[in-house]
This record gives C-alpha cells, structure tokens and sequence, in this order.
C-alpha cells in the first residue's frame, strides 16, 4: 500500500517514468480522461478547477497518464442524462456506487450530513425528536423535489417541524459565487440557529469561521430506519465502460494518501465505513 | 389598440369564411384563419382553425408538402407561427428564430441568434424547451430557457428589444410561450424544483420594459391581490393567503408556483387566464396548509397585473400536479344562457368547466382514472380527498393516480364550435411514491429516486378524448399504446389532427373518433399542429416532430437527426 502512495505522489510530481508504469497493469482508459461537473458548485467542482472532486479528478487522470478534460453541466435533476448518458464525458465524481444505470468505483471518501452551530451556542440535538427543534431556526438547502429532499428535511418532514425551517437556495446567478455557502454564512452570523447540511458544504463553507463552528454529523433517525444519513462517494462511468471503472479503481486505491489529504484540505468531514 | 383593430379585421374575414361552415354565433367569437400568429391560435386559446378545404372526405389524400430541419435534439414543444407568407420556428435551447419563405417552401428567409446568456451552462444546463413565439405589431416576441423575452423584427429578422428577466444559473427558466394583451407582452417563469419563487410579468409591446409583476406566494401586495379582487369560493378568501396558508412556516419564500406553460387572453373580458406550478421544493408534510397561490388559476388584468379571481385547483399538492394545463375560454349555452366559460384539464385528472368571470367550477369530473380524490365538491369547490393516496414521508404509497405527468400534461387542448366539444390528449397512468431516495441533488448524494409509473385501467398509455365541457363527459375516445404527449388541433373541415411519441401523425373526425388520416414521421412528436393557408390559397396543416429526453423515454425512441417541421397539403 505504502508503494502504491508513493507511486501517486511520484507520478504527480515528476511524471511518469516507464519503468514504474510498466509495473502496474495497463488501464483500459482513454488517452483523455473526460469529466463532467458543475461549473459553479464549490466545494465540489467549478470552472476554475478549484473543487475537490476536480483536484481528485486531476490526480487520477494524472495516476492514468491520461490528460483531463472538463466538460461543464448544471447539477440539477437530468444531470447525468445530459452529460455521461449524451457522451459529453466519460467520467462523473461524486456518486452513490450502485447507482441505477451506472458502473461506480469503489468509494473513496465516506461523509455524512452534519449539523453546523455556533461553538458559543452550545447545541447539541439527542436526536430530531429533541424538543429544543421546535423552538429554533434550522437551515435547509432548498433542493429535491418534494419526496425527495435530502435526510434532514425528511426527518424534520417527518416530525411536521416546517416552522422551524429557514430554506436557503443553492442556485443564483452566476455572479454570485457559491450561493450554497450563504448557509454557513447565516449560522456564524447569528441568523439561524443551525444548518442542517451534506458534511461537504458544512466543512468547507465553516472552515473560515474556525473553531467557533462545530460540525456534528448526524448519527441516523429511529423513525426512518430506511434512509442513510452517511453515504459512500464514488466514481460514475457508463454502465458498459467497466475498463475504465477497473482503471478508476485502481488508481483511487493507489492514490489513497493523496485523496485522504485532498478531503483533509477541503475540510470534508469523513466518516469511518461502517462495520462489515 | 392597433393591434386590437388589426384583429378585429383579421377576424372580420374569417367570420366570412367559416359562416356558412359552423354556427354563426360561435365562429365568430373563435378560431385562427389564413394565419397562427398566437401559440394557442387565437388568443382564447382554442386551437381552432376556420380552414375547411381539408374535409373528413379528402383527408385521406393528404400528402407531405415540404420538411425542414432544425438539426437541433431536443423535443421541439410548441408550435410554429405563420403571418403572411413567413413560417416562423423557435428551436429548443440554444435558440434560434428561423423566418421560412412559404412562397419557395422549405427555404430560409433569415435565422435570428439571440445572445446566449449563462453560456458557461448553455451546452447542457437543461431541458431545452421552448413552447413557441406570439406575432404582434410586426415582431415575433418568444422567451428564453436563459431568462430573456426577446422582440424581434418580423420582416428584416432584427431584434428590437430583449429583456433579461431572470438567470439561468439560478435555475429559473423561461420555457413558456409569451402571448400578447393589447399592448402588454405576458411572461411566466419556470424553475420551482429550484426553490425558484413563481410570477408573471407584463412588459410594455413596443419597449419591452417591466411594467408589473405578480408573485404566486407572498402577501396580497406581491401577489397583485387588491381592492378588485374577489375569489368565488371561501377557501381562496382571506388576507395574504400566500403566506398564511403554509402552516405557520416561512418555506413560501421559496414556494415554487412558477405558471410555466400557457396563458390565455380574452378579448371579451379583458382578462388573462394562467395556472401556477406545485408549491416548492418542500416536502409537503414540511409545508401544512393549502401552500397558496400553488396549483391555481388566477385572472389577471393584463394592463395592471391586478388579480380579478383565483381559485386553488389542488390545495396542499403533493403529488406534482400544478396547474399549468392551458386554460382556454370559450362562450357555451349552459343551463339555459349562453355563458362565458373557462376549460380546464387539470393534471390531477378532473376537466374543470368554469365561469371565466367569478372562478366558479359549473362542472368538475374526472377525465381519466384518478384515485387521490373522490370528487370535486361544487359548494366548496375543494376536492374530496382519499386519505390513503396522500403522500406522507417515509410511508410509500401506491395506485396514485394520476402521475406527477398529469392526466394531461402542458400538451394542449382544442376546441371545436362546430361540436362543442374539447379535444384532449391524455394520460393513463398510475404510480408509486418510493419515499426518502434523493433524486439529483447539487453536490449532495443522491440514489436516483425512480417514480415506477404503470398503465391506469385498461392497460393503454393514453387516449384522445373528446370532452363535453357542458355534461362532464366524454364524447368518444382512441386509446393509444403510449401516454398522448403532444397537442391537438380542431379545424372546421370536421377534422382533430394530433401526433404520437412513436411518431404518427393522425386525423380523426370530430364527431366519432373514426381515424381518417394516419400517416409515419421519421421522429416522435411532442408538438402541437397548426393550419394555415399558403400563399397558392390552399389549406395546410403543419407539426414539429422531435423529442428530448422526457419524451423518448415514454416513447422508447430518440430522434438522430434532431427536430423538424412537416407541412401537409391536398394534392
């Protein structure tokens, strides 16, 4: 494993000598490693590349000797259709594995939602069955579609605690940037009480406030055993390119360190697997 | 004014061709003529062509005039225009306005290429809809899926003026087709899966300036609801309902309700008709109470944007339904007086027969299999709902029907005076909820929530009914094997033309249903045919065909070459 890290860093730093390549097992890639992703969806991705999953992205490619070329779509509903489905690019970041109509890698970071609230509040919530709910402002991302919402929203759904929701868009015009830190913004300034957010948006959008954010993640909901609150994140390909998913796979093993430190540096708060 | 008067002349000569075809008192109140210059056909909205060289007999011999290609996917929604001897097309996003010379068929007069705005997103931001232009005043005025409602020149092809309403990155859209009131441009914005908050807009004809705009959620003030309003039924009464009705909660601020599909103008009573979208993102068990003004007809007053009545056509709705289904106003003897009515076909399945100057619902039955109520009760005018088909989180429902694609989706209806019937295209289609998988979330995980849609009763996708707006009921109805997802259009030679998603284009009578024409395009149709005459006098019916990806998915086809316009003559 050791061996396989080094590989990584070395090849990011000096490119790649032959003799070292011809240890690994030729990939089934393409000579471009084509990627599409949101071009205004910090932490994740942006035009500028200044996303984690386009560093990860970057250093995969590099892993696969294979030049990187972004191709940007708008991640709403319909994303993938308009993008990997039409051959936009070959390669999608950020997916559940098992994803219908897929082939995924296997996960290489583990995040949960978190609860995002001022270190001189001192909040903790038992649970969304904890009183305190009620009586509080609590951020939401206004996005899914009804049945749909992300886990908070249903638990909060799920208890009819509507009142305590203050709904923040994660879409504005293109000369706001990453209008889905106004959330964050909101918890550090006193406006709402918590945010109820994917660790990604928590961690990277709380880390200029430092220590007087804490970030929670949220353990689950006794009352709706059927829905995660933790998510694997893997690598989405076409359902029938499984050379390239095996070339993924490969190189996110041996480029794990590299990874571990990208998340490090965007804050991504990362949950350990859970048991087998 | 000018324009007023230059329909009115407009209507003059129809009224002398179609007098000694249908009764005289409804002709002349409705129809499009020679030409389409509305998405609707006339701006009630009845998708009536007075053209009656192509009869029930000679239909038959109906055969392809010409063809052009857009070259552009995507499903091709609306409707071309036709004003003297220019075909007007709109494509889907990234747009382009092409003029075609209908005296050399096939042939371009001039493209126009509006500005792509929010191009970073341009190549593949959305669904790329567009549901056509309005000719007025010698400009054809259409929207953008990028927030422009743009006027152009309809002789030379130049722009005159272009307002940007909104921005696509923030997920709102303009994918509706702006009609004309006098001499305001009508607009309404798409976009409330985003949490974007719905409005319609009046901007000036000649200057393309705001002149007002008119929340769907809100206070009375943002939701234009003033001193002249007056809803007919107590459950739409009360101060700043659109932001009382959620439940104590602020989620209204973002509360969806965009009315992205048709609007209607009534020359008669001067007002425009439209319907809202679903209320919002949110979760309906997050969002208590009737969630106004969501999935509601509003009347407007074109000039002011003041509210003159609404009714809440769904309250609380949770199961997508909206309201956007075209309103369309037409004049019927009903009970004894003629009457000035409203039709509506909702996607929650009911065919609303209304008073198009109280909101009052005359008549109220379900056009397909529905499921999530009983009924609609006159008194109240609330539906009667069935406790068990209310979705609710983490309990999975199922036999909903209809499906979030509506009885009847955006695809319009037509209307025959000659008949007195409606023309729909429709749906048979159940579904179950699977509660708590995410759908596309930005950045955040998601599972690919799939709505498991299946045939309603009878096993068919959909059917084209034939509506009695007075008794509730349908005339007859053709099943067809796939959901009918494109509009239709009633013509004075007797005659219903409408498409399929596997590509027929088909005519029927009027009266019976008998299929008189059907013919094979090489591509799905998801649009709404027109008639008009050319400039060699004779009669022409004309459709898009091409479909996107909403469309090919219930046909099980896409379209290689992309869209194009099929035009169709007597030989």
């Amino acid at each position: 494993m050791r061996r396989a890290i080094r590989l990584c860093v070395l090849l990011l730093g000096l490119g790649a000598p032959p003799a070292l390549l011809a240890q690994t097992p030729a990939p089934a890639a393409p000579q471009v490693l084509r990627v599409c992703a949101d071009p205004n969806n910090l932490p994740f991705s942006n035009a500028r590349g200044e996303g984690f999953e386009d560093k990860i992205a970057a250093l995969l490619a590099n892993r696969l000797h294979d030049r990187l070329e972004m191709d940007w779509g708008m991640a709403k509903l319909g994303f993938l259709r308009r993008t990997l489905q039409a051959r936009l690019c070959d390669v999608v970041m950020g997916i559940t594995p098992g994803y219908p109509g897929l082939a995924t890698t296997r996960p290489y970071y583990r995040s949960a939602y978190v609860w995002v609230t001022a270190a001189d509040r001192h909040l903790h919530f038992a649970s969304f069955d904890d009183p305190a709910l009620r009586k509080l402002k609590i951020g939401l991302h206004a996005i899914g579609a009804g049945g749909s919402n992300p886990p908070p929203a249903q638990s909060m759904a799920k208890r009819g605690l509507g009142g305590s929701v203050v709904g923040f868009a994660m879409y504005d015009s293109a000369e706001v940037d990453s209008p889905a830190g106004r959330i964050i913004d909101a918890v550090a300034a006193g406006q709402i009480d918590a945010a109820a957010v994917w660790g990604p948006f928590g961690g990277y959008f709380g880390r200029p406030y430092g220590d007087r954010l804490v970030i929670t993640p949220m353990e689950g909901d006794a009352a709706l055993p059927g829905l995660p609150f933790a998510y694997d994140i893997a690598i989405g390909v076409r359902k029938q390119d499984t050379g390239l998913r095996d070339a993924l796979d490969g190189a996110l093993v041996q480029c794990r360190a590299d990874i571990a430190a990208i998340l490090a540096d965007y804050h991504v708060p990362v949950v350990p697997n859970a048991p087998l | 004014m000018k324009f007023l008067q230059q329909r009115a002349g407009r209507l003059a000569r129809i009224l002398i061709l179609a007098l000694p075809l249908t009764s005289p008192a409804l002709a002349a109140s409705v129809g499009a003529g020679a030409e389409w210059t509305v998405p609707g056909g006339d701006p009630q909205s009845t998708r009536y062509s007075t053209l009656s060289q192509i009869t029930t007999e000679n239909v038959k011999t109906l055969k392809p005039e010409f063809s052009f290609s857009t070259s552009q996917s995507g499903t091709h929604e609306g409707q071309p225009l036709v004003v003297g001897s220019v075909m007007y097309v709109v494509t889907p996003f990234p747009h382009r306005l092409i003029a075609l010379d209908l005296t050399k068929p096939g042939q371009t007069l001039w493209t126009f290429t509006p500005t792509a705005n929010d191009a970073a997103y341009g190549k593949a931001c959305c669904d790329l809809v567009n549901r056509g232009a309005s000719y007025a005043d010698g400009m054809i005025v259409f929207n953008t899926l990028d927030g422009q409602t743009i006027a152009v020149n309809a002789t030379t092809g130049a722009q005159v003026w272009a307002t940007q309403l909104g921005n696509l990155s923030s997920g709102m859209t303009l994918t509706g087709a702006p009609i004309v009131a006098g001499n305001v441009v009508v607009v309404g914005n798409a976009g409330g899966e985003f949490g974007v908050r719905g409005w319609i807009a009046g901007l000036g004809l000649m200057t393309g300036k705001l002149k007002w705009k008119a929340y769907s959620t809100g206070t009375d003030a943002q939701v234009k609801i003033g001193t002249g309003f007056k809803a007919f039924y107590a459950k739409d009464q009360g101060a700043d309902l659109g932001t009382t009705s959620w439940g104590g909660t602020t989620l209204w601020q973002l509360g969806g309700g965009a009315p992205w599909s048709w609007i209607t103008f009534d020359p008669e009573t001067g007002l425009i008709f439209y319907g809202t979208g679903n209320p919002g993102v949110w979760n309906p068990d997050l969002r208590p109470g009737d969630n106004k003004w969501g999935a509601t007809i509003f009347a407007r007053n074109p000039n002011t944007g003041e509210a003159v009545w609404a009714y809440q056509v769904t309250p609380h709705d949770g199961w997508d339904f909206d309201a956007t289904s075209e309103t369309i106003a037409v004049d019927l003897p009903f009970e004894g007086a003629t009457r000035k009515l409203l039709a509506h076909f909702d996607k929650n399945g009911f065919a609303y027969t209304m008073d198009r100057t109280t909101g009052q619902v005359l008549v109220a039955k379900p056009f397909v299999h529905v499921t999530w109520a009983t009924g609609i009760n006159l008194a109240t005018g609330a539906p009667t709902l069935v406790a068990a088909r209310q979705p609710h989180t983490g309990l999975p429902t199922s036999g909903i029907c209809p499906t979030p694609l509506g009885g009847k989706d955006y695809v319009p209806a037509s209307f025959s005076p000659a008949t007195g019937l409606f023309y729909l295209p429709s749906n048979n289609l159940c579904y179950e909820i699977e509660p708590l998988k995410a759908v596309y979330i930005k950045g955040a995980p998601f599972q690919g929530a799939d709505t498991n849609l299946s045939p309603g009763p009878g096993g068919y996708g959909g059917a084209l009914i034939a509506w009695n707006p007075v008794t509730g009921a349908p005339a007859w109805s053709v099943h067809e094997t796939l959901p009918v997802y494109a509009g239709t259009l009633a013509t004075a030679g007797g005659l219903v033309f409408y498409g399929t998603l596997d590509g027929h284009f088909k005519a029927v009578s009027a009266k019976t249903g008998a299929v008189l024409f059907n013919t094979v395009l090489d591509c799905g149709i998801g649009s709404n045919p027109i008639s008009y005459t050319a400039p060699d006098g004779k009669q022409r019916i004309a459709v898009y065909s091409g479909l996107g990806w909403l469309a090919s998915g219930l046909a099980g086809t896409t379209c290689a070459n992309g869209g194009e316009v099929h035009v169709f003559k007597l030989p």
